[in-house]
């Protein structure tokens, strides 16, 4: 914990710069042939999608080993990558469909799968916050099964473009973008990445502070 | 892995004799699915005649609401007389434990839709005898994920705060892959010219699913009740 | 909260009024801006789009923001109080 924690002035400080200069590579980067200006929305939604993604399969992780091996850390760390997927989860939900909007004429689409399984991934994340705050004592082990089923889910949302094929851009697309595309999407993600690095390992930080006041005040209480 | 089923078993005769002398699930259930498709009734039917497409969604609505009923009222059952705690300390693997409680809550809803479906056929003039096999299959799937997850829930919510608004909130977005194709493939049948190949594969996907949620939840079930 | 809290909270409280109006201003302007997509050859678009991509950008940052912010200030309450209840630890009142 002792090394994440040095790392996070470290992250914060590339995220910050990078983050700096990101819109002036996005400015640069051409237009898309179809969508116009709008694209560039692209360049913070998906490493977004990509850090919602990755939270949620790290809070699976550490509610699994919360849940065999009981050790708080993995519990800390379960609940700030839940709140991190709430939070870009949410940016991904409100810049998607302002895209949306412009690009194929209609803020939501119901019969696309990706969008309806990753609203459904984050209202899931959602309630695992929930739980974990009205559901009194015990409530991190139930909410470790939760957040389980929720990383169930992760494979779905990001397959579901590539099988069920209705409107939302498939993955191919980033594996296909032309160099001036490529490199400030790299950019970006880079940017965000740190980012919430630095951001869960603070969240988990916090969380411990505040396990420890507790147990601080039990001790008082003695 | 016969004495899990054989427990299971026990436990679930143990629920049903339990639910046969007092009949209140089953009546509360019933009397509740009915009230919610007499609101649908006014509210999805136009000028005397059903809103086209709607009736496999009401369906499903109907059914995923009686289910967290069914599922907060069994296990609230269990709190009140503390028999959870005493089946969670019998010499019972925990996997016949929740296997026990599933069989018990699947057969209610199983007796649930017995009169929610043909009541749903009269009142939005849905074809539920046109494909019977293909439309039970469907059902028994969609119900199996949904109390699938629903019991494993119900049984962790138990002991915590909030429990009655806390199982919906955490419990639908959970299944709403298995709503999305339950509906979907019961469209597909009630549908003017029906599209049996849709609701297959949706029955397939249900399957799948069910598959994927009783997986994780026999597995969770035994670490996440141990306290 | 102390008197100096509350400043802090007030100015961080008028920052994310002001993304958010801001947003909502270039929004409403917008109309009138419907040239900026004209390319040889392209129908003319009724949506321009740029007051989408300011305003998804503005909502990343004030999400972003926010967490960072309610964060910051969760932890430094906590570290307060950590400090406060070791001390009532080491020596505690008779």
């Amino acid at each position: 914990m002792r090394v994440a924690t040095r790392l996070v002035p470290v992250l914060l400080v590339v995220a910050v710069v990078m983050l700096a200069r990101a819109p002036f590579l996005i400015d640069a980067a051409p237009y898309e042939s179809t969508m116009g200006l709008v694209q560039k929305i692209f360049y913070f939604h998906v490493p977004s999608a990509l850090v919602a993604m990755t939270s949620a399969i790290v809070c699976g992780i550490a509610s699994t080993v919360f849940l065999i091996r009981r050790r708080r850390l993995a519990d800390h760390v379960a609940l700030a990558a839940a709140e991190l997927v709430v939070v870009f989860g949410l940016i991904v939900l409100v810049t998607g469909p302002l895209w949306a909007r412009k690009a194929w004429g209609a803020w939501w689409v119901w019969q696309d799968a990706r969008l309806t399984i990753t609203l459904v991934m984050w209202m899931l994340f959602a309630g695992y916050l929930l739980l974990r705050r009205f559901g009194g004592a015990g409530s991190e082990v139930l909410a470790a099964a939760v957040a389980i089923f929720g990383t169930a889910l992760v494979p779905f949302v990001y397959w579901s473009v590539n099988i069920w094929r209705t409107q939302h851009p498939t993955t191919d697309v980033v594996a296909t973008l032309p160099p001036e595309m490529r490199w400030p999407l790299r950019w970006s993600m880079l940017a965000i990445f740190a980012l919430s690095g630095a951001l869960l390992i603070l969240r988990t930080q916090l969380e411990r502070g505040r396990a420890e006041l507790e147990d601080a005040y039990a001790a008082v209480e003695e | 892995m016969t004495e899990i089923i054989r427990a299971a078993w026990l436990i679930a005769v143990k629920d049903l004799r339990v639910e046969a002398r007092s009949r209140e699930l089953i009546y509360t259930t019933v009397f509740f699915a009915l009230s919610c498709l007499l609101v649908f009734a006014f509210a999805f039917v136009r000028g005397g005649r059903p809103i086209p497409d709607t009736a496999g969604g009401i369906l499903w609505v109907v059914i995923v609401f009686a289910g967290t009923l069914a599922l907060g009222r069994t296990f609230e059952r269990e709190r009140q007389t503390d028999t959870l705690r005493a089946l969670l300390l019998a010499p019972v693997e925990r996997p016949a434990v929740y296997l026990g409680k599933l069989a018990a809550v699947l057969l209610l809803l199983a007796a649930v839709e017995a009169l929610v479906v043909p009541v749903v056929g009269v009142l939005f003039q849905a074809p539920i005898a046109r494909a019977p096999w293909l439309l039970m299959g469907l059902l028994a799937a969609g119900t199996l994920g949904f109390a699938a997850v629903g019991t494993l829930f119900a049984a962790m919510l138990v002991r915590a705060q909030s429990r009655d608004v806390l199982l919906p909130v955490l419990l639908y977005p959970v299944t709403v892959p298995v709503i999305i194709g339950g509906v979907l493939g019961t469209r597909a049948i009630f549908a003017p010219e029906p599209d049996f190949d849709t609701a297959r594969l949706m029955l397939t996907m249900l399957v799948f699913f069910d598959g994927v949620f009783i997986t994780i939840a026999l597995w969770v079930f035994g670490p996440v009740m141990s306290e | 909260m102390t008197a100096a809290r509350r400043h802090t909270r007030g100015w961080w409280i008028a920052w994310a009024l002001t993304l958010v109006l801001s947003g909502a201003a270039a929004a409403a302007q917008a109309p009138q801006d419907d040239f900026l997509l004209a390319k040889p050859g392209d129908i003319q678009e009724s949506l321009p789009a740029t007051p989408f991509v300011f305003v998804a950008y503005a909502f990343a940052w004030a999400a972003v923001a926010f967490y960072v912010f309610w964060m910051w200030r969760r932890l430094a309450r906590v570290e307060k109080e950590l400090a406060e209840v070791r001390g009532r630890l080491q020596s505690p009142p008779r």
